[in-house]
């Protein structure tokens, strides 16, 4: 016979921050710790769907004793810690982590970020301007390295891909925050459709040697795009959208409802724009779905709009 | 790969359709509303009020549904209302609800994620409910055990753990087996067997015949498999039965349903957390339409419609005057159409024509009618042969409700579109209707219907709109609005005291039936049908969307097979069973073992595979057998020139 843990009642931890005494269950993150205060920390990796991959570093503090910052999205509370989330330590973090990713990555559909760059005053321009679009990312292999001259900042841009009608990749936009990977892997989707390929400055999200996604094992659930911070994942009705300048998420309504395929019962927010759906998304909340859909809730309802 | 003809996607109705002189021509919202009542009138008038059938909707909201069998009862005054559930999971309700008084799974979908055993019967989960399966994995990355029973090896099979490849409509031989092997090794659940059971000697004598080497010989799966999921499942903690089509589509679906049950009740595998028994529901209010009563044997909430009490609560609210009598099933329906009883039918949302197992046959049935009036958003086959066709919204993006998935859970179904010009809500057009025939019938909003079924359905009366909303959702029962009930059904099957315990659930010793339609040297292929991940169903609404996945409609055969008709993989052939003929291309598929071949029915525009399907019907609760046909395939010859 297996065992299968199936939990425990939550104690309460109580912890100092910013100055003041919060209680939050234990096995709380110091991210969960603020966000029930009513804080705001600025973070990219992540997931409230997902376990913490400690990838993009926005979210880092500092707590009394550490030695180094910490990332406030998988440090657990523990009793009695004293929580600094403003400090000018964590400011000039925040500032030169954003303006590494800000020089290296197209961040212009990352929401908030603009706010987050002006709060501490990063200027991702400074490092000079951009390399252009390289054609070979995807064939790069491990040590074959172009020495880099420094007249323009390095980066991740590449061609966008379109190679099926669903979605669209543009990895010039990927922050490498492993979100899409870990829900096309074991934490939702086990597809494995896309992993990390490469190493260091090269590393990037690809499909099994870099196939087209329709020869990959791809599903098109769109758990990805879902989960993705950046917009390097989106849907391509999103993308030709904004491609032609008639996406405006300021005349769109969110209205969650059910699916009409099976009898799963999955939550559905449709985005509308002009009495169109224009994208899918699914409640994170929601005990049935966690955020994550397949192919016909994601896609499969451009049949009541065939009118 | 990809042979698939380009058929246009459909469009949605916006202008009311009636027929004259055999063509269907454009009406105004008012003709063909008369027309519509006229002819209901016509034929009850005529005919009596059994003259009258209505196919209500699976896909639209629980408050159509129960607006639906109203209409039946209380303005025609007939119980002759059912849906497509008939098609798919009426033997799961049919099962359940003989043992436990209610036909629902038994469990959520949080205590499979909690359970140390699945075992997914007859189940493609992983492509046909991709959701549930998530909830599957998180247990199987948990630690849990996966067992998995198909003739298929799917893309479910291929997370199992142990695969048991029985061969197609053995699966009762396979549950008594078990059975057997539970009992001969000392692992039945003796105190809840004694306490909460009835009919085990009986019970034990029926699975006595049935010992490995028997089961392994008819069955196909080596004895030693059987063993170990017979042991696996009577020694885990928490225990999960599910089962689909591949359980319930069969002529003796109810049967194989209740074979299931028969193993929860000899373990205990039932009425706890995280054990459980939970048919997978294939549409997405199939559960509610018949927890809504839009089924001929049952009033809102599951109340017995043949006990006179029940038939007169609802007759008292509603001043109506239906009988306490079962109604005619949709098998039975079609049955009547074909005799000449019924001779007038009102269709909402669905399309028999290409659903229904030997389809051809269901086209004559509806041809024989005096009126057909169709309510939809498409055009669909069966609307083409309509008197009069109205245009609906569609329920799960343009009006407000709600529906109940397979985890028993009501959800709110909320309006994000506005319909098309000219298109109307389904209750709406029901009143109009209902107005035309002389009832009195104020036009109500998904919440005013709500609440009506709140008053005279107990399981759902604490379920009020903002407690669904905050909430988000509540599983059915729910009698109070103070409090909710375990996430899990039956537990009174574990208490002390017998009042409580109430009912004891009943052991049922069924008997073992092939398919009808037996392997002959001239058709000797088994031909199974299911779906695939990105399609669904008739595809009326799958066929809406550019999907990289899409293959069309092909004739799945195992590379052996292939091999001995001589054909390849995109070639065409012919497949011919007892009842028609239809042409495919071949399609290789590694996980099918010769013998055995695997179609969909998706395409039915392009390849109605549906003409060669068989009509044998389960008797208890009118289900198909879709899942077990013998065909023959035939190489087309060369062409010459």
């Amino acid at each position: 016979m297996t065992i299968v843990e199936i939990g425990l009642p939550k104690r309460l931890v109580e912890l100092t921050l910013d100055g003041e005494s919060v209680r939050v269950p234990e096995g709380a993150t110091i991210l969960d710790a603020c966000t029930a205060s009513g804080k705001s920390i600025p973070t990219l990796c992540y997931g409230d769907t997902l376990k913490p991959a400690n990838a993009c570093r926005v979210c880092m503090v500092e707590v009394e004793g550490s030695r180094t910052l910490v990332p406030s999205c998988s440090r657990k509370v523990e009793p009695g810690m004293v929580v600094r989330t403003d400090s000018e330590r964590t400011t000039h973090s925040r500032k030169l982590v954003l303006e590494l990713l800000g020089s290296a990555t197209d961040l212009s559909t990352t929401p908030h970020v603009d706010e987050w760059m002006s709060a501490c005053g990063a200027d991702p321009s400074r490092f000079g301007p951009s390399a252009p679009p390289s054609q070979d990312r995807d064939e790069r292999r491990p040590g074959e390295h172009e020495e880099i001259d420094g007249s323009v900042a390095a980066t991740v841009r590449q061609p966008t891909k379109v190679d099926n009608p669903l979605y669209v990749r543009d990895y010039g936009k990927c922050i490498m925050c492993y979100k899409c990977v870990d829900a096309c892997g074991d934490q939702w989707q086990n597809s494995f459709a896309i992993s990390v390929a490469g190493r260091g400055f090269d590393a990037r999200i690809s499909t099994e040697f870099a196939t087209p996604l329709p020869d990959s094992a791809c599903v098109y659930c769109g758990n990805c795009i879902e989960v993705c911070p950046t917009g390097a994942l989106s849907f391509k009705r999103e993308h030709d959208k904004r491609e032609d300048g008639t996406w405006d998420e300021s005349k769109q309504t969110e209205t969650t409802t059910i699916c009409t395929f099976c009898g799963v019962g999955c939550n559905l927010t449709l985005h509308v724009q002009d009495n169109e759906i224009v994208k899918v998304t699914s409640p994170h909340e929601s005990t049935v779905t966690h955020g994550n859909l397949c192919i016909k809730g994601r896609f499969g309802w451009q049949h009541v709009q065939n009118r | 790969m990809s042979r698939r003809k380009k058929t246009e996607p459909y469009v949605r109705l916006t202008q009311p359709l009636v027929r004259d002189s055999g063509i269907l021509r454009p009406a105004t919202w008012d003709e063909a509303l008369d027309r519509a009542a006229e002819g209901f009138r016509r034929n009850v008038a005529n005919g009596g009020p059994d003259a009258f059938g209505m196919f209500s909707c699976a896909r639209a909201t629980n408050e159509m549904n129960y607006m639906a069998q109203k209409f039946t009862r209380a303005v025609i005054g007939t119980n002759n209302v059912d849906s497509c559930n008939r098609t798919c999971h009426a033997p799961s309700v049919a099962g359940l609800a003989k043992v436990f008084g209610s036909g629902g799974g038994t469990s959520s979908y949080q205590e499979i994620e909690d359970a140390d055993l699945i075992v997914l019967w007859g189940s493609n989960a992983r492509e046909a409910h991709p959701i549930f399966f998530q909830h599957v994995l998180k247990a199987v990355n948990k630690g849990a055990k996966l067992y998995v029973v198909d003739p298929r090896l799917t893309s479910t099979g291929k997370w199992a753990h142990k695969w048991l490849r029985l061969n197609v409509g053995t699966d009762i031989p396979l549950a008594h087996a078990i059975a057997r092997e539970i009992i001969a090794s000392g692992l039945t659940n003796m105190s809840f067997v004694e306490r909460a059971t009835e009919g085990f000697d009986e019970f034990v004598k029926a699975v006595e015949p049935w010992t490995l080497p028997v089961a392994e010989l008819e069955t196909g799966v080596p004895a030693e498999l059987i063993r170990e999921l017979a042991h696996a499942y009577a020694k885990a903690d928490r225990g999960q039965l599910s089962w689909t089509l591949g359980i319930t589509e069969h002529h003796n679906g109810t049967d194989n349903v209740l074979s299931l049950i028969n193993l929860s009740l000899l373990t205990g595998q039932v009425g706890r957390y995280g054990a459980g028994l939970n048919p997978l529901r294939g549409q997405n209010n199939v559960q509610g339409g018949g927890d809504m009563g839009a089924i001929p044997d049952r009033l809102p909430g599951f109340q017995d419609i043949t006990n006179p009490d029940v038939a007169k609560k609802f007759n008292d609210a509603w001043g109506s005057n239906f009988k306490a009598a079962k109604g005619w099933n949709l098998t039975q329906m079609l049955e009547a159409m074909e005799r000449g009883d019924m001779t007038t039918v009102y269709i909402i949302g669905e399309n028999p024509v290409q659903s229904e197992a030997d389809c051809e046959h269901t086209i004559k049935r509806l041809s024989n009618l005096d009126h057909v009036v169709v309510q939809d958003i498409f055009l669909t086959k069966t609307a083409q042969l309509a008197h009069v066709v109205l245009p609906a919204a569609a329920a799960w993006c343009e009006t407000d409700g709600t529906f109940t998935n397979s985890e028993r859970r009501v959800q709110r179904v909320r309006k994000a579109l506005t319909p098309p010009e000219g298109a109307r809500d389904d209750i709406e057009i029901m009143g109009e209707i209902a107005t035309r025939l002389g009832a009195d019938w104020q036009h109500k909003t998904g919440e005013d219907v709500w609440d009506e079924l709140r008053s005279l359905s107990p399981i759902h009366t604490g379920m009020t709109y903002e407690r669904l909303e905050k909430l988000g959702g509540i599983q059915w029962p729910c009698p109070s609005e103070d409090s909710l009930e375990p996430s899990f059904l039956h537990g009174r099957l574990w208490e002390e005291d017998p009042v409580k315990r109430g009912m004891p659930a009943t052991f049922s010793p069924v008997p073992h039936s092939p398919p009808v339609d037996e392997l002959t040297s001239e058709f000797p292929f088994r031909l199974t049908t299911g779906r695939r991940l990105d399609s669904y169903n008739t595809g009326v609404q799958s066929g809406g969307f550019e999907s990289p996945l899409r293959m069309g409609e092909t004739l799945d055969l195992c590379p052996q097979d292939a091999a001995a008709l001589g054909v390849t993989a995109g070639e065409e052939v012919r497949i011919t069973s007892r009842r028609g003929q239809i042409q495919a291309p071949v399609r290789i598929d590694d996980g099918l073992t010769p013998g055995l071949v695997f179609m969909t029915f998706h395409f039915p525009d392009e390849i109605d595979v549906n003409i060669i399907t068989i009509e044998a019907t389960c008797p208890i609760a009118g289900t198909a057998e879709y899942k077990a046909a013998a065909i023959r395939i035939d190489k087309l010859p060369v062409k010459v020139g």
